[in-house]
């Protein structure tokens, strides 16, 4: 391997890093503006002009907290568990393609980190590791609110990994390819995937939101019933990684809404361009996308009330995963007869 | 039964139809409600900057009048304090000697007067008792502070000052009680 892959790997990951924490900054200020907006209020406005110093002035807040460890607790999974919340949610960022390749210096730069042809599967994996963060975290807190969180947390996740999986499947079965830069060439132009899997989207969209932990999911913190769920006995910049965390995660859920259904950084009349300009305007329309599942993912919080826990599991598991299931085996169907295995 | 109100409706309890039972419909509709919002004009107040207009009724901060020479009014009776609910007014009485005609209105003044602004519970029943229209709750706001023993007003915070007189004449009933 040469260095100069390296350098240049090594620069991408430092930039989609920096990238994926601002947005996730910016994140927690928009989904504060986005509440007040449709509450008929104006939001924060204070720090800076339109307040868009807030994250700053939060953050600065979440540090200057007291870091507090409950003496009952079992300190390092303590620890450990806001650390594995932050990682799981940054390093799925590394596999995404964020564009059409540029062309820098006399070389070519595919903007994605890594391309692994097993893209999608991976991130399947990571998110299940992600939950351990709440578990742990939850578990090692000593409390039984934190724990009924980290426990509501654990059996969500798994009840909508399956129908998140099988949508997943369906998709891949249509490309032919885990890749995830596969998947996104496949919908070249206007061709993606949400005209042919309406009802795929909407299993996979409903899935995101419960993996996120996002309302009307957002059981695991549920303020009204458990003081904040796996967070209860987190403070300062611990507390800080698990919120964080979330809008990470809402960030790459978006990313991932946006590569297997609408395209990634795919847009319409896109053969009219080519070179640099091509994958500047790609990297646009995928940011574009991105921001507007982000919008989604807030309006739904701020639209729907929390579900009921038993209302929960039965969409999970008595609607969801049929639906997805009758969904894959129509799909796999119709690939046949196109097929001509008939 | 015969509706009184007119308001009656009759409950029922239909099994849902398929299309009440995907939701979907419902939640879009919600969510068109929402994005409705968005357009909408907002509500707030940016306090310190701009404030509400009260009420002329509006009982806020307690003001300690001068009359027209600029004298105090108070002449420390007692009534108000006698009045209080929340027993937040205390005062002590001094008798006013010579010299002191521009400042006090009667020969009897109150030497101090505080008020506990976080006893009161602005009911403005000294005002009422009040007999030499000394006393009034105007329409401004107690500020906030940090410490407790702060919100105990004296007469430095509670005495209208000269070059700003404070205008009550909304909550004024002259005549109707006979004193001016």
């Amino acid at each position: 391997m040469d260095s100069g892959l390296i350098i240049e790997k090594l620069i991408l990951v430092a930039i989609i890093f920096s990238i994926s924490l601002l947005i996730a900054m910016y994140a927690t200020y928009f989904e504060r503006k986005v509440a007040a907006w449709f509450q008929d209020r104006i939001g924060p406005d204070r720090a800076g002009p339109f307040g868009i110093l807030q994250p700053l002035a939060d953050g600065v807040k979440m540090f200057m907290k007291e870091d507090f460890i409950p003496s009952n607790s079992d300190k390092w999974l303590f620890i450990l568990g806001p650390g594995i919340s932050m990682f799981t949610s940054l390093i799925t960022s590394a596999i995404i393609p964020w564009g059409e390749d540029l062309t820098m210096f006399g070389s070519t730069v595919a903007l994605q980190v890594a391309d692994f042809n097993i893209g999608i599967l991976f991130i399947m994996g990571v998110l299940s590791v992600g939950i351990y963060g709440i578990m742990i975290g939850g578990w090692a807190s000593n409390n039984k609110y934190s724990l009924f969180g980290a426990i509501r947390a654990s059996s969500q996740m798994i009840s909508y990994e399956l129908a998140m999986g099988v949508s997943v499947i369906t998709i891949v079965m249509m490309t032919g390819s885990l890749s995830l830069r596969d998947i996104v060439q496949d919908q070249h132009g206007m061709n993606w995937n949400i005209f042919y899997q309406p009802v795929c989207f909407i299993v996979f969209f409903v899935c995101a939101l419960a993996e996120t932990n996002r309302a009307p999911f957002d059981l695991p913190e549920c303020e009204s019933e458990l003081i904040g769920g796996y967070h209860t006995e987190y403070s300062s910049m611990k507390l800080g990684f698990f919120l964080f965390a979330e809008y990470v995660s809402m960030f790459i859920s978006s990313a991932i809404i946006a590569i297997l259904f609408f395209g990634g950084y795919n847009f319409p009349g896109m053969d009219y361009f080519s070179g640099n300009t091509l994958a500047i305007l790609s990297v646009i329309a995928f940011f574009t996308k991105i921001f507007f599942f982000i919008f989604v993912f807030m309006w739904i919080r701020w639209t729907l009330p929390r579900f009921r826990f038993d209302q929960l599991m039965h969409l999970g598991w008595k609607n969801l995963i049929p639906i997805a299931l009758i969904n894959l085996l129509i799909t796999g169907l119709v690939i046949a007869l196109n097929k001509g295995w008939f | 039964m015969q509706s009184l109100s007119n308001r009656k409706k009759v409950v029922s309890d239909k099994p849902m139809t398929f299309m009440e039972k995907i939701y979907l419909p419902a939640i879009l509709g919600g969510m068109w409600i929402t994005f409705k919002h968005l357009f909408r004009k907002n509500n707030t107040t940016k306090y310190p900057e701009e404030q509400r207009v009260f009420a002329p009724v509006y009982r806020g901060m307690h003001v300690l009048k001068r009359d027209e020479q600029g004298r105090e009014n108070c002449t420390a009776c007692g009534l108000c304090a006698v009045a209080c609910p929340a027993e937040a007014i205390t005062m002590e009485a001094a008798e006013r000697v010579k010299g002191e005609e521009g400042l006090y209105r009667e020969e009897k003044y109150a030497a101090t007067y505080e008020i506990n602004m976080l006893r009161c519970i602005f009911c403005g029943l000294c005002e009422e008792a009040c007999p030499k229209e000394a006393i009034f709750l105007t329409d401004r706001i107690v500020p906030s502070e940090f410490e407790r023993d702060e919100f105990v007003f004296g007469k430095d915070k509670l005495v209208e000052p000269m070059n700003a007189r404070i205008d009550v004449t909304k909550r004024q009933h002259t005549g109707q009680r006979g004193t001016k």
